[in-house]
């Protein structure tokens, strides 16, 4: 027996060596179908994708519509030079990073509470008409969101500051000063996002032991020692791995909805680096400039990426990649 | 023995405590927070001018009139709009699935020479891209700028659903199905269009949604490709600038006899681009959330 699947053991080996010599063609020769398949998609990030990454090299030219990509002048690293010298560029670093941050405070956290929440409810039928009210904002586009906004937040005639006023406060400008503008934002953000954000906190709680649960009413614990000792254990891998995978993101910009829900008086927090490639570039003219930030953008972001995904590989969870 | 079964069947038919009832109440606090801001939006859109200016609407429409909703339906370049959102969704939501399936088949069949390479090109694009200008740059040079195939061609790739359905059709599909049909003589054309889009069918739903939904709620790209031909605004960048910006006025019929508040027109715009997701969304909250799962086994 042993020798036998011994010989059979060196017989496969042989095989996969002899299929590993066999040349390309033959393995076109056998799947072309599935390579014609893969001519579709294939054309269309080779255009689509990749192409636009050579565009890159106008960050290091001085970029002239008149002259054209080629011939455009080489100047080395003088574009990023002057951007990192502006003061707009500091603060759009900062504004980016601190409206992340932000959001990985409140955003993140408020899903977890709310599932937790929703775990306590026993009624199904209750529990589905929350969870489709709650994960209907996520349906909305950033631009209903901005205009939802300014319809109830507006100071001179928003709803909540008529109801402030009617109870003896004072209108706040919730969206038209800087301070309170960040608040706004980062509150609408969880607004938006706490109830789409339960999904997977969910699913891992129904995948728990109905008789960890029991076990723990044996031993005689309460509502709330439940939740420490058997929910929260049980989705400890999820919030770890969505945590890493959210700090790796922080670099990330949020265009449409920055874009939505920013005006003029309130520049200060809401000029992100994506504001500032749009202004610059688009609004501007200014080429080169603009994707040289995007390129810096683009880069810090991916290495923060891969850096997230090793970190939550290690944790024994699987990678992005 | 029979102790602890008695606890556990008493537990289980445990009173509604005061716990229960806080519980209750919060959700039922952040669930209307979801949904009264829509409500408020939609009474100011069916209410008179006059109610609105004097700050009197809550939840409730106040001198109901539907006069608004009369101003957008006479106004030709939101209905375009409107129609150019539906064609833009469509044509890129079959774009999309054709793509997304003739690149999910392939790198889901463990034979293929170069699955790994392969997958890593597609993939990789998820996290790198040239960004805002180089793409705005494209456009530019395929001479795609103020056209719809500028809002469609460029985003009808998404590694993301890709993803999805890679892993969908490598796990759902039996690989001795697929044998059997080879063995009978199925190429793979044949395979792909018999056995495993109709065994997909579920995922299928889900990626159109998510392709549909997604194009219809963005503006981003719009807002940098659209530019001079206005006719081809889609309708949240028409939104954009007649709500957001307020750099564009209604196109009113005959000659404004009454000065009307914006704010209710802007209102019963908001209305008047959201009942269409409204309306589907009983319907596809499922497949988004099995997507949302789905997508979640491999991030």
């Amino acid at each position: 027996m042993k020798v036998e699947s011994a010989s059979s053991n060196v017989e496969t080996a042989l095989k996969r060596v002899k299929a590993d010599s066999r040349g390309a063609a033959y393995y076109l020769r056998r799947d072309w179908q599935l390579y014609l398949l893969l001519l579709i998609p294939l054309s269309f990030v080779l255009v689509f994708k990749y192409a636009p990454m050579s565009g890159l090299v106008i960050a290091f030219k001085d970029y002239k519509i008149a002259r054209g990509f080629w011939g455009s002048e080489w100047v080395g690293f003088e574009v990023f030079n002057q951007v990192f010298a502006k003061p707009d560029f500091g603060r759009a670093v900062r504004n980016t990073l601190l409206l992340n941050s932000l959001d990985l405070v409140f955003s993140f956290t408020m899903p977890i509470v709310l599932a937790l929440l929703l775990n306590e409810v026993r009624s199904v039928r209750f529990k589905r008409v929350n969870q489709t009210l709650l994960y209907l904002p996520h349906f909305l586009s950033w631009v209903i969101i901005g205009a939802i906004a300014y319809q109830l937040l507006a100071e001179g005639n928003g709803v909540v500051n008529n109801l402030i006023e009617m109870m003896g406060g004072k209108r706040v400008p919730f969206l038209q000063e800087d301070a309170y503008w960040l608040v706004s934002y980062v509150a609408i953000g969880v607004w938006q996002s706490m109830g789409w954000g339960t999904i997977l906190y969910l699913a891992a709680m129904s995948g728990i032991n109905p008789e960890m649960y029991e076990a723990a009413i044996v031993d005689g614990a309460g509502r709330w020692r439940k939740i420490w000792n058997v929910t929260l254990p049980s989705i400890r891998v999820t919030i770890v791995t969505l945590l890493i995978l959210n700090l790796g993101k922080v670099m990330a910009g949020s265009f449409e909805r920055v874009l939505a829900l920013q005006n003029k008086a309130t520049t200060e927090y809401s000029t992100t680096i994506e504001v500032l490639v749009y202004r610059w570039g688009l609004e501007g003219g200014n080429f080169s400039r603009a994707t040289a930030i995007g390129l810096f953008q683009a880069v810090v972001g991916l290495v923060l990426v891969l850096a997230a995904d090793r970190v939550a590989k290690r944790l024994g969870d699987d990678g992005v990649i | 023995m029979r102790a602890p079964a008695g606890t556990l069947a008493a537990s289980r038919r445990r009173r509604f405590d005061i716990w229960d009832a806080l519980i209750r109440f919060v959700l039922i606090v952040a669930s209307l927070a979801c949904l009264l801001p829509l409500v408020h939006v939609a009474s100011k859109s069916f209410s008179s001018d006059a109610f609105v200016i004097a700050n009197k609407v809550y939840l409730w429409p106040k001198g109901f009139t539907i006069e608004a909703y009369k101003k957008i339906f006479a106004d030709v370049s939101i209905l375009r709009s409107f129609y150019i959102s539906v064609l833009v969704t469509v044509l890129f939501t079959l774009l999309g699935m054709i793509i997304t399936i003739c690149a999910a088949y392939p790198l889901s069949r463990p034979q293929l020479k170069g699955r790994k390479a392969l997958t890593f090109l597609f993939l990789f694009t998820m996290y790198f891209s040239g960004g805002i200008i180089p793409d705005y740059m494209l456009m530019n040079n395929l001479g795609l700028l103020d056209t719809i195939w500028s809002l469609i061609l460029p985003l009808s790739f998404s590694a993301y659903n890709l993803l999805i359905m890679k892993s969908s059709m490598s796990n759902s599909i039996p690989i001795s199905l697929e044998e059997s049909a080879r063995i009978d003589g199925a190429g793979h054309f044949r395979i792909l269009w018999s056995i495993v889009l109709p065994l997909s069918k579920p995922i299928l739903a889900t990626l159109s949604l998510f392709y549909a939904v997604g194009r219809w709620i963005a503006y981003q790209d719009a807002l940098f490709y659209i530019k001079q031909n206005v006719d081809l605004r889609p309708l949240q960048l028409k939104l954009y600038y007649l709500v957001i910006q307020a750099s564009e006025s209604f196109q009113l019929e005959a000659a404004q006899v009454q000065l009307s508040n914006p704010e209710v027109l802007k209102a019963s715009c908001v209305i008047f681009a959201t009942v269409p997701i409204l309306c589907i969304y009983p319907f596809i909250q499922k497949y988004f959330v099995q997507g949302a799962m789905l997508g979640a086994v491999k991030e």
